[in-house]
Order: C-alpha cells, then sequence, then structure tokens
C-alpha cells in the first residue's frame, strides 16, 4: 500500500465508520476491513476501478464525488478520506465543507507544491515544474490546484475547520516506503497528510 | 447427463433440469391481492439449480423480467436446441454458482409460463379466466414467491437478483421481508416507472386490445389476437435496444435486397428483425399476460406503496445489502433512476455498491453476455456469503461461551 495510505490507516480507529472519497482500485479500503475491521464505502469516478473495488468485496459507489458526498446525512461517517485528490478538485471549500459535515473527522492528503525541488525547476527553467508527484504538462494535468502545505494552514483558518495533526512525508507517487519530515517539512516534504476536524 | 453438457464461453452448463410446481391458496384460504380481490388456488411453476446447505443460507432467488419464465438455466431435454434464459450467467463455476448456491427461479404470478395467469383455467367457471383474472401486482408476485420459499423451507436469502421487472421484484422483496433478504441486486431497474416507460407499454397494450381477436380477453376457445401481441412484443424490442445498437445491428441496411420494394414489406432490416421477433413470441406468450404483467409494472411504485411518496422512507424498512447496477445506453430504465434509489439507500446508511457498466445493447444488456456483470455479481455474491458465514460463526461461538 502507497506509503501515505500506511499512514492514514494506522490513524483510523479500529471499528469505525470510513468513506474514502476518490478510493481508485481500493488498496486503503480492503485494508481498513481486514485489518482494523472498519466498516468501509468508496467513492470512485471511473467504471474499471469501482468493478476492481466491488471485485474485492469491497462497497463502493460509481460517481463524482461532489455530488455524491451531498446524499449523506451529517456526521454519517467517523472519518473522510480525501487522499491525492484535493488538488484535482473544482471548489475545494465547498468539498471540505461537505467532508467535515458527513464526516466527525476528515484526512485530507495531498502533493506539496513548496517541495524545494518544484521551487528549484521553476526558479532555474522557467517552465511550470513537472515532477514524480506531479507529472502532467501544464495542458494535460487533472491537477488544477496548487497547493503547499502553508496554503492548506492557512485554507483552514479562512474555511474554519481546525488542524488535527499534520504529517509531512516525503515518498514518490506509488511509493510503498517514504520518511516523515520532520526538517523543514514546506521545503522537504514531498506530501502533506492532514487530520482536520469541525471548527475549533 | 455427460453426453449432455455443453459449454458456452462462460462455461459448462449446469445440465438437464425439471420444472416443478407449487399450489397453495385453496378456496377458502385463497390469497387476498393487493387489489383486495382474492384468487386462489395458486400455482407457481418453479426451478432449483445446485443444493441447498445444512445451513440453508446460500440460497440465491432469481426473479425474471416480463417475458421469462422458471427455466434460467440448463436444458429440459438433451437436444434443446436453446437452454435457459440466463444460462450464461448461472452454471458451475459462473457468476452464480450452481457449486456454491442453491438458485430458485419460478415463473411469476400472471404469467403463462406454468404459474397462475389470465390464461388458467378458472375451477369456478369451468374456462380460462381471461378478463376475469384479478390485477396483480410486483408486491402479489413477490408474495407468491415467498409462499414458494415457505414451502421449500428457505428462511434467508442469501441475495435477490434480477433485472427489469425482475429488478422490481427485488426491490420489493427487500423492503417487505427485510428479514430474509440478505442482499438484493437490482440490474437495470427503477422505484417506478417513468412516463415514458408506461407509455410504450400503454401502446403496446393498445395494439393487443385493438387487434378484433382479442374480443375483450376471452379469445382462448378460437384465433388468439396474435397480430396484436406481435406488434407488442415489437414495440418492447425497440425499447430494449438503443439508438446506438440499432445502429450497429441494422443501420439503414436492407434485408436480402439491394433496392427498396415499393410496397410494405419489411425492407430494412431493423423491420425484418422486429416482424420475427413479434412472430417467434406470439408462438410462446400469451396476450392477457402480457396486458397483466405490463400492467403490474406501470402500477409499481415503491415510494408510494412502501414509504408514503418517499423513497428515503420505502428503503428505511430493508436492511439488506446492496448492488445497484445499471447500464449507459438503457434508455428504458436510465442511469438516473438507479441513482435517485442509491441516494435513497446512503440516506439510510445502507451497505451499497453502485456500478454503471458501459455497454451499447441499451436495456437488453444485463441479458446479455457481459464480464464486468458477470464478474460484479460474482464476487459480491462470495463477499455477502463469507460475511454471512462469519457473523454465524460469531454466533455459535457466542452460544457456545454462554453454554459453558
Amino acid at each position: 500500500m502507497r506509503f501515505d495510505l500506511q499512514i492514514i490507516a494506522s490513524w483510523i480507529e479500529k471499528r469505525s465508520k470510513v468513506l474514502d472519497l476518490g478510493c481508485g482500485e481500493g488498496d486503503l479500503l480492503y485494508f481498513l476491513k481486514h485489518n482494523r475491521e472498519v466498516k468501509c464505502t468508496g467513492i470512485e469516478r471511473k467504471e474499471s476501478r469501482v468493478a476492481r473495488c466491488i471485485e474485492k468485496g469491497l462497497s463502493v459507489l460509481q460517481g463524482d464525488i461532489n455530488l455524491e458526498i451531498l446524499d449523506y446525512p451529517d456526521n454519517t461517517f467517523d472519518y473522510v478520506v480525501l487522499s491525492q485528490t484535493l488538488q484535482q478538485v473544482y471548489e475545494p471549500s465547498e468539498l471540505i465543507k461537505n467532508l467535515l459535515r458527513i464526516g466527525k473527522k476528515g484526512i485530507v492528503s495531498f502533493p506539496n507544491f513548496s517541495y524545494w525541488r518544484v521551487r528549484l525547476q521553476l526558479l532555474l527553467t522557467g517552465y511550470a515544474p513537472i515532477t514524480r508527484q506531479l507529472p502532467y504538462e501544464w495542458y494535460n494535468t487533472p491537477n488544477i490546484r496548487v497547493i503547499t502545505l502553508k496554503d492548506f494552514r492557512k485554507f483552514s483558518r479562512q474555511v474554519d475547520f481546525k488542524i488535527i495533526k499534520e504529517v509531512p512525508i516525503n515518498s514518490h507517487s506509488h511509493d510503498r516506503s517514504g520518511k516523515i519530515i520532520k526538517f523543514l517539512p514546506d521545503l522537504f516534504a514531498t506530501y502533506g497528510i492532514f487530520l482536520i476536524g469541525k471548527d475549533k | 447427463m455427460s453426453e449432455y453438457i455443453e459449454h458456452d464461453k462462460a462455461g459448462v452448463s449446469v445440465g438437464l433440469v425439471e420444472k416443478k410446481s407449487y399450489t397453495f391458496a385453496e378456496p377458502p384460504d385463497e390469497m387476498i391481492l393487493e387489489c383486495g380481490k382474492k384468487l386462489g388456488p395458486i400455482t407457481i411453476a418453479y426451478e432449483t439449480f445446485g443444493e441447498l446447505n445444512d445451513d440453508k443460507n446460500n440460497t440465491v432467488l432469481i426473479c425474471h423480467a416480463l417475458s421469462g419464465d422458471s427455466h434460467v438455466a440448463g436444458y429440459y431435454r438433451p437436444h434443446d436446441p436453446k437452454p435457459g434464459w440466463w444460462d450464461i450467467m448461472i452454471g458451475p463455476g459462473k457468476g452464480i454458482d450452481t457449486n456454491k448456491y442453491f438458485i430458485v427461479c419460478s415463473n411469476i404470478l400472471g404469467s403463462c409460463m406454468g404459474s397462475t395467469g389470465p390464461s388458467t383455467y378458472n375451477p369456478k367457471t369451468k374456462e380460462p379466466y381471461g378478463r376475469n383474472f384479478p390485477i396483480v401486482t410486483i408486491g402479489d408476485m413477490v408474495r407468491a414467491q415467498k409462499a414458494l420459499l415457505d414451502y421449500l423451507g428457505i428462511k434467508k436469502v442469501l441475495s435477490v437478483i434480477g433485472g427489469s421487472i425482475g429488478g422490481m421484484q427485488v426491490l420489493e422483496w427487500s423492503v417487505r421481508y427485510p428479514e430474509m433478504v440478505v442482499s438484493a441486486v437490482p440490474l437495470a431497474t427503477t422505484t417506478r416507472h417513468s412516463a415514458l416507460a408506461i407509455a410504450f407499454n400503454e401502446v403496446a397494450r393498445q395494439a393487443i386490445m385493438a387487434d378484433p381477436n382479442w374480443k375483450n380477453g376471452n379469445y382462448y376457445s378460437g384465433s388468439k389476437p396474435d397480430v396484436g401481441l406481435a406488434v407488442a412484443r415489437m414495440i418492447g424490442h425497440i425499447t430494449y435496444l438503443s439508438d446506438e445498437s440499432m445502429r450497429l445491428k441494422f443501420g439503414r441496411r436492407l434485408q436480402e435486397k439491394t433496392n427498396f420494394s415499393h410496397n410494405f414489406e419489411a425492407d430494412f432490416q431493423v423491420e425484418s428483425y422486429l416482424r420475427y421477433q413479434g412472430a417467434k413470441f406470439v408462438d410462446r406468450f400469451d396476450a392477457n399476460s402480457f396486458l397483466y404483467i405490463t400492467k403490474a409494472a406501470d402500477y409499481f411504485d415503491l415510494e408510494k406503496l412502501h414509504g408514503s411518496g418517499s423513497a428515503v422512507k420505502a428503503f428505511s424498512k430493508t436492511r439488506s445489502r446492496f448492488l445497484v447496477v445499471s447500464f449507459t445506453s438503457d434508455w428504458l430504465y436510465p442511469t438516473y433512476q438507479s441513482k435517485s434509489m442509491v441516494k435513497a439507500m446512503k440516506k439510510n446508511g445502507l451497505d451499497v455498491s453502485f456500478c454503471e457498466i458501459a455497454a451499447e445493447w441499451g436495456h437488453d444488456a444485463f441479458l446479455l453476455p457481459n464480464e464486468r456483470l458477470t464478474a460484479l455479481i460474482k464476487s459480491f455474491l462470495e463477499s455477502t456469503y463469507t460475511e454471512s458465514q462469519k457473523q454465524k460463526n460469531e454466533i455459535r461461538s457466542s452460544d457456545n461461551r454462554l453454554m459453558d
């Protein structure tokens, strides 16, 4: 399982209820179901991935996370996970508000745009940065939002939610291994993982 | 039997099967139908496949659509030209595995394939019911299936599976008998017909009723309203396809000719196809059954019957795990209808999976070979079965602890 998902999994308590927004092929949910006895649901846009999830015995809905999230009553889940998806969301503040409406807590991870290699590339080459975490050209990237760890902290104050825990990591997009960054995370972390809760 | 095992792409057939029947509701204990009228005796034709296990927790109930029957898989005789209607899905090692599950499929009430319907001999009048047959509903069909399962000694069903009108029965089962239905798989279906679906059914019914041979439904002693029924079937077939599938399948190609006939023969392939489907249908189906079943489908309204108009309230009555499947090109029961039932299930915190399968064959897609659908149903059944075994073992071990 991806390194960031391993950290996310370690935060989730046994036998809780979890919704994974953009669950892909269900790696996190499968792990949580079989190792944490979690009652889990996923939402995924792509038919083939939804099918993979159901074939793994998971309960997953095909649909758009921005719309599917609206149907759940308040506090349906203990955790709502949004891993490596925030940078692709058109209306992030709406999504985060809804995420914290239907979930008691949220777990959000995204690639850090203030990673030193990103900064250096832009500074030295003058081209929009292409990294292993964000491997697209400007014209074909699904990652329409540029977010840094600092931006997300500022966003939490503006949208009014609280950051309970923050773990900056250095890992590549599909790597199983990685490390937690303690020293100058804004510069050295490739991803940030945040445990968030409702307003202070 | 070995000489008779056939292989299709999906695998071996379940082999020879036998149609059985169960009769209940003998007067004076007739079944009181939703319309208030009494009906009895009622015979339900059914077939079973595979073995019921000792725990009696491996039953899968299949609900058929408008023109289907209990013959869902296998062959009656070694030289039957065709197997049951869902043989690609049901059999040893197939999507619904006859080595693992005990599969029951019965012919719906009101049909003409062995169960009591308008063409059945009415013991009171000593002639076929015809128009005297009471209006039956999807709920009545499900209650008749429940009576059959009671007779078979089945108290819990691992899964109820069906598409189209069969899917309506699946939904009805899940809210009417929540304690019995562990999981439910409604395919290409709806909680209630749209105006479009009702409109097509009405045109089809009008075609039958306009046939001079229909004679207000009392035609069993003479010529049958074959023309009307054939036209009704043709209309049905248009709704089962899609613009895309008709373009691919027929386009504007002509049938065995290079020029138009300049009369009203079947020039286009699509005309010839519809005429063939219509003509084939009259040999096996009863026009009155067509009227009664389409009306039952039009009347079906899960929200109204079980939730005083609210889908959320209706689904609050079920505890089943769901797998909802729709098909992209199905314009009879489009995806938005599946999504709206999924929404109501979500609001009730139900365990639901939903997949919209990309398929060009319209509503018919659920009956055609489709690896994705097969894989989804297979794994959904497996995970539901594993889960129910686990729960049972937990209950057992806690019972043992109590006894210790």
